[in-house]
């Protein structure tokens, strides 16, 4: 029997894996990724809970998550070009021209 | 619908400014230059006026915004904000060729988001508000896109802001899940009803939120994106986000935390306390080690952060009062301080290093005036501004019992006084050290000065008729 604490666990390890993700930088890609994960994550609560509590709201919040996540993918990609032009790489240890 | 609609006539106003102000870019003539700019304080000044005439009507629109007291004082303070920006910015974005269109209407849009987010009685309305101002501030940060340092501060400020909003959101999740509801009233009055103590969803809530203002508001140990954002960014850009992003911020925090979580004081109020000590002795002990006036700047933001964390604490009406108060003149200050570090910069040279503030008095006498005006107001001295906002906000802890963190506010004030005054001193006391003909101020500049100057003394002697305004606005909310 699937509850709903299993689908806040499964959101909990998701939002966790979307977090060390930021932590453990290799890549300038993988962070935005990550950030992706974690919205998600988030998205999978909101569902769940929604659905636990019998209203639609959960679900209609998703839909604005998913597109302030749209919106926030396209600045995030635009910077990351910025840089790239800059520097020609995507490694996040490159960028240190102002103290990190 | 016509009350809806007139709830949210400020922002309207803002947004469909914004809007023009990107359309009559592209429309314009080739060769020529609209002063765009001008739209931009034609439109602010039209959100003031809107903002005062809805004053102490306490409208509501669609069910998710109020237009009540507290949000139309800040609605006002973030258009002196803007008024100021603009002011200073007409002359410096023709000379460092930034996009005048996307850089007005991304500030406009900026303001915009934080209009919203002051006025937003849903959290999902703040969320989304927050995110129509951070991601205007985010591309206003790279605008610049020569600039190398531009790009990268624009990219770690957007990944951390990101990563802060998923905190933010998650803990609105689990508000719902409490609650059932993302209205603020709905959360205060079923954390109210709570009668065994809060449940482990809405302590892991409560966190959450509280981790991703104070992001936001750049508290320590959430502060580590503020001083490269702040270096890296335009500084005109720098004096904006540290001023306006600040207030919407606090706008935001106060009403959440002050309202909704309100029933909780008793569990947030350590936590925050924590923050607020840690923000204002790092704040200020930093700042006193940087020899960048705009890192320095940063870190003086950060402290004063720590100050207004403490008016939140105290949460009685002379601290939210307070609070706005401090808002208001902290953000007319800082403005004007980055707006004159915009104005003295050339295309070789950034003028933001402490020594290059040496001798200035002898070189372009009204500016260091100016700028001895706005670190005097920064650093709390009388008869400025900055005086009698600290004054508000540290009489409420001390009336409320948090002693403590009254005496660590007074004692970082004064070491930050040092950082401040080691500028003043090194403007007046010093030989000059490089003779260049100083150009003309823009009149524009001049404006701006004059009228940040009239603030911080009106505000510093006469403080009593804003305070009186700003005790109004919070009575209504909580």
């Amino acid at each position: 029997m699937i509850t709903l604490n299993h689908f806040l666990l499964l959101s909990a390890l998701l939002f966790s894996i979307g977090t060390a993700g930021i932590f453990l930088r290799r890549n300038v890609i993988t962070l935005l990724l990550s950030v992706e994960i974690m919205l998600n994550a988030v998205n999978l609560t909101f569902v769940a809970l929604g659905r636990f509590n019998g209203s639609v709201e959960g679900q209609i919040i998703t839909f604005f998550v998913m597109t302030v996540a749209a919106a926030e993918a396209a600045v995030g990609l635009a910077l990351v070009i910025a840089l790239f032009r800059h520097r020609e790489t995507l490694s996040p240890d490159a960028f240190t021209s102002l103290k990190w | 619908m016509m009350t809806d609609l007139q709830a949210i006539m400020p922002i309207l106003i803002v947004t469909l400014t914004a809007i023009v102000t990107m359309v009559a870019e592209s429309f314009q003539p080739r060769g020529e230059r609209v002063p765009l700019g001008g739209l931009g304080l034609i439109g602010l000044t039209g959100a003031a006026v809107a903002s005062v005439l809805l004053w102490g009507r306490d409208l509501t629109g669609f069910g998710v915004m109020r237009a009540d007291n507290f949000a139309l004082f800040i609605n006002v303070t973030l258009c002196a904000i803007g008024v100021l920006t603009i002011l200073f910015s007409t002359s410096v974005v023709e000379r460092e060729r930034i996009p005048s269109g996307e850089y007005f209407a991304l500030t406009l849009f900026g303001i915009s988001g934080m209009m919203l987010m002051a006025g937003a009685s849903d959290l999902l309305v703040i969320f989304l508000a927050l995110e129509v101002m951070s991601l205007s501030v985010y591309v206003l940060t790279g605008i610049r896109r020569s600039s190398e340092a531009g790009a990268e501060a624009a990219f770690k400020y957007f990944l951390l802001g990101a990563f802060s909003s998923a905190f933010f959101l998650y803990g609105i999740a689990f508000t719902y899940g409490v609650v059932g509801s993302t209205r603020l009233e709905q959360v205060a009055a079923t954390l109210a009803s709570q009668v065994s103590g809060p449940s482990v969803m809405t302590i892991l809530a409560l966190a959450l939120l509280l981790v991703g203002f104070a992001f936001k508001v750049s508290a320590v140990p959430f502060h580590m994106w503020t001083p490269d954002a702040y270096e890296g960014a335009p500084t005109l850009v720098t004096g904006f986000m540290s001023t306006g992003v600040k207030a919407a911020a606090f706008a935001a925090f106060i009403r959440v935390f002050l309202s909704a979580f309100e029933p909780l004081h008793a569990e947030w109020a350590p936590i925050v306390s924590a923050l607020a000590v840690a923000t204002m002795v790092l704040g200020t002990t930093v700042g006193v080690a940087q020899s960048n006036v705009k890192r320095m700047l940063a870190y003086s933001s950060i402290a004063h952060g720590g100050y207004l964390l403490v008016g939140l604490i105290a949460a009685n009406s002379v601290g939210k009062a307070g609070m706005l108060f401090y808002l208001a003149a902290y953000g007319v200050t800082n403005v004007a301080a980055f707006g004159v570090m915009a104005l003295l910069s050339t295309d070789d040279h950034p003028h933001d290093n402490v020594r290059d503030f040496a001798g200035l008095w002898h070189r372009r006498p009204a500016l260091a005036a100016a700028m001895t005006v706005f670190l005097l107001s920064l650093g709390g001295l009388p008869p400025t501004a900055g005086f009698v906002a600290k004054w508000y906000v540290f009489a409420a802890a001390v009336q409320e019992g948090y002693y403590g963190l009254a005496i660590i506010g007074m004692l970082t004030s004064v070491i930050s006084v040092y950082f401040y005054l080691r500028i003043v001193v090194l403007m007046y006391m010093s030989e000059d050290v490089a003779v260049d003909p100083a150009p003309r101020l823009p009149r524009g500049a001049v404006a701006g000065l004059a009228l940040a100057t009239l603030a911080i003394f009106y505000l510093g002697v006469l403080p009593t008729r804003v305070i009186n305004l700003a005790v109004q606005s919070v009575q209504g909310l909580f």
